[in-house]
């Protein structure tokens, strides 16, 4: 053990508890306990009243709960139309994660192995769409993707169509939304990955007659695999939650959880399922999350 | 020339990609056209409209203040959380912390944003606080979510510390909160300033998590431009658009040119003593 960690221990016993508390108290109030009452109220019924779901202790009558408790995730379980949307989301994010991937993994080595100077302005390059408007981002495809958009008017100037074919408000549009706005996520934890690759690694496999697609497949790729779970998380479980862009982007055709939640809580008020679908969305991502969590936890402590 | 590589290839498309939609939303800002896919001319009316609409106006307002004040609490918080993750060894709840800085990067923010809701909704009838919601249940949410993104870009920086500076001043009998504020401290501002400005973005650009938690007395800027995209293209927005476009370029080339500057000028002190040395 350091030095400094002997003396911290020594001279801050009292203080050390009060700097680890704050933050730990500030994130188990806010982020952790909540999840303890969407469970809650997942195991409730609706009510009509404000808010519009019933006590689940109730000490009148004891007997209550059990039958009606698990209502919500039985409703879910037999109701196709959620089903199919965790299903449909799930397949939306895999497959734009597997996208987001094979674009991003080029780019990120191109980037780490271009001229130092020039490294950091293509990561600036890369990142400052993030910070821009990712409202703003996803829009700018409804107006690219529309009947009478960008794409529609090209392709009817050259000929290649005679009437707009259906681009926007298709599952098309909601992956190629997903792509576009979480590919610097992508991107980042390839880079990082990819700059600390040990290049004598990849010396001494040409140097030892490895064709280049080769070293890649046998060196590269195996030692980037932190950088591609990281980089494949951070796209994958915020997707599968996604609510914007198949709202603006989506049709009739896209059902995805996060926008079935959405209408659930704010147009059926339906408190008990919208909370139910979270718990249920929340339970399938527990493994990515972990996933992403150990890598992360990796990453910090080295 | 040589023949550029297929990596090389990949990453000039996927910068056309990146920002061939932004360019055109920028274009279609200046056409004098209600329609955005005919081009009848260039015209500035948008972005007169744009600051004649005191909805649009009065919202960005209100999200400035929001995220001037979460990005402030924001990096309070990630920065202690940075603190305790990289320096305290092991304490009771190491785990349990490292997972809550973690899980908010990735949480869906239906998810944040439904049990964040919920919290305040079961607050207010346990304990009769928040009576309403609005700015202030914004501000929570938004410096829940976003001190974990502050905590992760300072602990990285954190790690990188030379402690030997640290231990020397200790040495030398400064106390450990001085010590912080007056070695640690500067030597992590660069990180502090970018978890800042990071955490700020975040916060300016939240539509879900703050449709949650907000009362109708607080409208953000998203929620405004989201319920006038939703009813299709509007060119008012894509002024909008242009001005964060420009706003965030402003800075990203500004933090550029200081990251260069600072770089330059270490490379020169390293020549330096490298010449001295011989």
């Amino acid at each position: 053990m350091s030095k400094i960690t002997v003396r911290l221990r020594r001279m801050l016993k009292p203080g050390r508890g009060w700097v680890i508390a704050v933050p730990l108290l500030w994130l188990a109030l806010f982020f952790l306990l909540p999840f303890g009452i969407v469970l809650k109220i997942s195991l409730s019924e609706a009510a009509i009243s404000i808010p519009p779901y019933g006590p689940i202790f109730d000490y009148a009558n004891q007997t209550l709960n059990v039958a009606v408790t698990f209502g919500n995730y039985l409703f879910l379980a037999t109701d196709m139309l959620y089903v199919s949307a965790y299903w449909g989301s799930v397949k939306i994010a895999l497959i734009a994660t597997v996208l987001c991937l094979a674009l991003g993994y080029p780019m990120a080595y191109a980037m780490a192995r271009a001229p130092a100077h020039w490294q950091l302005v293509l990561l600036l390059l890369v990142m400052l769409p993030s910070w821009t408007s990712f409202l703003i981002r996803v829009y700018a495809w409804m107006g690219i993707l529309s009947n009478n958009g960008l794409v529609n008017n090209l392709l009817i100037w050259s000929g290649l169509i005679d009437s707009p074919i259906r681009l926007l408000n298709t599952n098309f549009a909601v992956i190629l939304g997903i792509v576009y706005a979480y590919l610097p996520f992508m991107i980042l934890p390839l880079y990082a990955n990819l700059t600390r690759l040990d290049t004598s690694l990849l010396e001494a496999a040409s140097d030892l007659g490895s064709r280049k697609f080769n070293t890649f497949l046998k060196v590269t790729l195996p030692l980037s695999k932190g950088g591609i779970i990281a980089g494949s998380m951070l796209v994958f479980i915020p997707a599968v939650g996604e609510y914007v862009i198949p709202e603006l982007l989506g049709g009739p055709n896209t059902v995805m959880i996060g926008k079935v939640l959405w209408e659930e809580f704010f147009h059926n008020r339906d408190w008990p399922v919208a909370s139910a679908l979270a718990m249920v969305m929340l339970a399938i991502l527990i493994v990515p999350i972990a996933l992403f969590h150990r890598y992360q936890s990796r990453e910090l402590e080295e | 020339m040589r023949k550029p590589s297929f990596t090389t290839v990949m990453l000039i498309a996927g910068l056309i990609f990146l920002y061939l939609p932004m360019i055109i939303l920028v274009i279609y800002s200046f056409n004098a056209s209600r329609l955005v896919t005919v081009w009848a001319g260039f015209s500035t009316r948008w972005y007169v409209e744009l600051f004649r609409d005191q909805q649009i106006l009065a919202a960005v307002w209100t999200s400035l203040r929001i995220a001037f004040f979460s990005a402030s609490m924001a990096v309070c918080l990630g920065t202690l959380a940075a603190f305790v993750m990289v320096r305290f060894t092991r304490f009771r709840g190491k785990t349990a912390l490292s997972s809550m800085v973690t899980a908010p990067l990735v949480m869906p923010e239906v998810i944040t944003g439904l049990s964040l809701l919920l919290l305040f909704v079961h607050m207010a009838q346990t304990i009769g606080w928040p009576m309403d919601r609005g700015m202030v249940t914004i501000w929570i949410a938004h410096t829940t979510f976003c001190s974990a993104y502050v905590a992760v870009v300072v602990a990285s920086r954190l790690r990188e510390v030379d402690l030997s500076i640290e231990e020397a001043a200790m040495d030398l009998g400064a106390r450990p909160v001085r010590t912080f504020f007056q070695i640690t401290l500067p030597v992590i501002a660069p990180a502090l300033a970018a978890g800042w400005l990071l955490a700020f973005t975040l916060s300016l650009d939240d539509l879900v998590i703050a449709s949650f938690v907000s009362g109708p007395g607080a409208t953000t800027l998203p929620m405004v431009v989201f319920s006038s995209v939703r009813m299709g293209v509007s060119p008012k927005i894509n002024a909008l658009a242009t001005l964060i476009i420009l706003a965030v370029s402003l800075a990203t080339f500004i933090a550029w040119y200081l990251m260069r500057r600072s770089e330059a000028r270490r490379r020169q002190a390293m020549l330096q003593d490298m010449t001295a040395g011989r």
